[in-house]
């Protein structure tokens, strides 16, 4: 692999008038031990768009998107330094509380990870858990985060079944259902498509565009075809550093940088 | 015209003739361990149906009469061979100590694997895997010594008896309890703490909700595999029990289970006689129950698979 340098790197401000922003992060750095795995990433996250975090394996893009909302604590060794700003508050903070926190910021991870349950439980595990109760509140609940993800007409006669019944990419569904029964803010996913074979890929993908009214969704993934069909903004991530950050088009037609181009156009990865 | 491919297919070699070697040592060791399970089955069950063939013994009266004198007879003539004290004693000492054991054991593998697991990998492991190592009669020496006594003094009677037993094989079992129960909750794929923790759950949610829960089936093995190891432990159980074949009243009053009226008794009798082939008609129940626990154990790791 050529070297790229660091310093040379193109972020798009965008402008708090015209852009609503909904998360940003300030100098995030990452620490596994002694070692660096994220030099210092400042990114802006738009509200109810999409963004797209690419990058060859290794370059730090899920390390990132799981410090976004924490995930990254339970992991013995790990330090991580900076700002995450939500709603003017910076969450990297002591003082947060970590599981309201992750009540607003949802993440639905690579491998489809539905509990051993039934569908219906599943998805009302962390409602249950926050005091949602009721028979028809829930059942309400299900149905339409169900709907949402676009889960429902596939398994509405078998809502008592086991999650683990489903198909790899109905399960992928239902942990996006799962998420959004929270009603969060923000949707963090980390390569959700990568375990799917296409048709399955290619309705996950429907599921996001639909949800994108409701929901600011940041989004890892390995397929650069998917972030250029999804995605409002992307950001380039290299060894640990975003070497570019603009909107989605931009990155994929004119790229600024040389390792943007040579990646996107399949020369490294 | 000659082949050397072809003749080399056909002939054995050196690495097919050490193959059929292999197989046929390990085979004959297989069959070796299955031919001696089967022979003390064998042995056990022909002296201890004696008992209720020979010795004309009412197999409900065995299991349901208290009085325990197979010496002699009652006044039908047959000996007088009524298990139900030890029975009770055996499943006495083994539930309550079970039921003691049970929840220390959880909260230990949990802290091991949920809260610190490094303090737990550092101290709690080579603690658990000492406490395993210790001999019985070292148990039942610390048992006769100072829970006895503690039970005298804090309940009356004479500190020997079914809770005095209790609290020795609690000791004994947690270890293998604790041990096997940490392998449960390792188990439990890393994600599914993941998801748990995603959904704004709590560290508290997690392990209630979803690792406990996903680790039921192990858990309940350990339980049961604690239990089959207190139903068999004899020494220990024998020096604090009290060895009184009666009916207990209490907890603390003197009792005995099966196996500490085996290994009381075993020496005392002549083979052959009514009140040996009554012992070996306890030893066959032990054997027996053991094969219930073994098959539990065989039914919840079948049904956790799925």
């Amino acid at each position: 692999m050529q070297n790229y340098s660091a310093d040379d790197k193109f972020i798009r401000e965008l402008d708090p008038k015209d852009h609503e922003i909904s998360i940003s992060t300030e100098d995030l750095h990452v620490f596994y031990g002694d070692s660096e795995a994220i030099h210092g990433v400042s990114l802006p996250f738009e509200r109810f768009k999409i963004t797209a975090l690419i990058g060859a394996s290794g370059s730090g893009k899920s390390t990132y998107l799981r410090s976004l909302n924490r995930m990254n604590d339970n992991i013995d060794g790990t330090r991580v330094t900076g700002k995450i700003m939500y709603r003017d508050l910076d969450i990297n903070s002591q003082n947060i509380n970590v599981y309201e926190m992750r009540k607003h910021i949802g993440m639905v991870f690579q491998r489809p990870n539905p509990f051993s349950k039934s569908i219906y439980d599943n998805i009302t595990f962390a409602p249950k858990r926050n005091g949602v109760h009721g028979k028809e509140t829930l059942d309400e609940l299900v149905e339409t985060t169900l709907k949402q993800a676009a889960l429902w007409d596939q398994v509405k006669d078998g809502l008592g079944q086991s999650a683990l019944s489903l198909s790899g990419g109905q399960q992928q569904r239902l942990c996006i259902a799962r998420a959004i029964a929270m009603k969060p803010d923000i949707l963090l996913l980390d390569e959700p498509a990568s375990a799917l074979d296409p048709i399955s890929t290619s309705t996950v993908e429907d599921t996001l565009l639909a949800l994108k009214d409701r929901y600011t969704i940041i989004i890892v993934t390995h397929n650069m075809q998917q972030a250029a069909r999804i995605s409002d903004y992307t950001a380039f991530f290299h060894l640990g550093n975003v070497l570019e950050f603009d909107e989605t088009s931009n990155v994929f037609q004119r790229p600024k940088i040389t390792a943007t181009e040579d990646y996107v156009s399949g020369r490294f990865g | 015209m000659h082949d050397d491919i072809k003749d080399s297919l056909l002939k054995k070699s050196r690495a097919t003739r050490s193959e059929q070697r292999g197989r046929i040592i390990s085979l004959t060791c297989t069959a070796i361990i299955v031919l001696i399970v089967v022979s003390i089955f064998y042995f056990v069950a022909s002296k201890g149906l004696a008992t209720f063939f020979s010795n004309k013994v009412n197999v409900w009266d065995f299991l349901s009469k208290s009085i325990w004198n197979p010496g002699s007879t009652d006044s039908h003539g047959s000996p007088q061979a009524g298990a139900l004290p030890m029975i009770i004693g055996s499943f006495g000492v083994t539930l309550l100590s079970a039921i003691i054991a049970t929840p220390f054991a959880i909260a230990t593998a949990i802290f091991m694997t949920e809260i610190s697991p490094n303090k737990g990998y550092k101290i709690l492991q080579p603690v658990t895997e000492l406490l395993v190592g210790i001999p019985s009669v070292v148990y039942g020496f610390i048992g006769l010594s100072v829970v006895v006594p503690f039970v005298r003094h804090t309940f009356g009677g004479t500190g020997f008896g079914i809770l005095a037993g209790t609290f020795v094989l609690f000791v004994m079992i947690l270890p293998t309890v604790t041990s096997m129960s940490v392998d449960a909750l390792r188990a439990v794929p890393r994600y599914y703490r993941e998801a748990s923790l995603a959904l704004g759950a709590t560290r508290w949610q997690t392990i209630y909700k979803v690792v406990l829960r996903s680790a039921t089936p192990g858990l309940a093995t350990a339980v049961i595999f604690g239990m089959s190891r207190a139903f068999g432990e004899a020494l220990a159980v024998q020096m604090v029990i009290g060895n009184a074949v009666l009916l207990p009243h209490n907890l603390i009053s003197p009792a005995s289970t099966l196996t500490s009226v085996l290994t009381m008794g075993m020496g005392n009798t002549v083979m052959g006689s009514a009140a040996n082939n009554a012992l070996w008609s306890l030893a066959l129940l032990l054997l027996l129950m053991s094969l219930v626990f073994n098959l539990l154990i065989n039914k919840i790791a079948k049904r956790g698979r799925i």
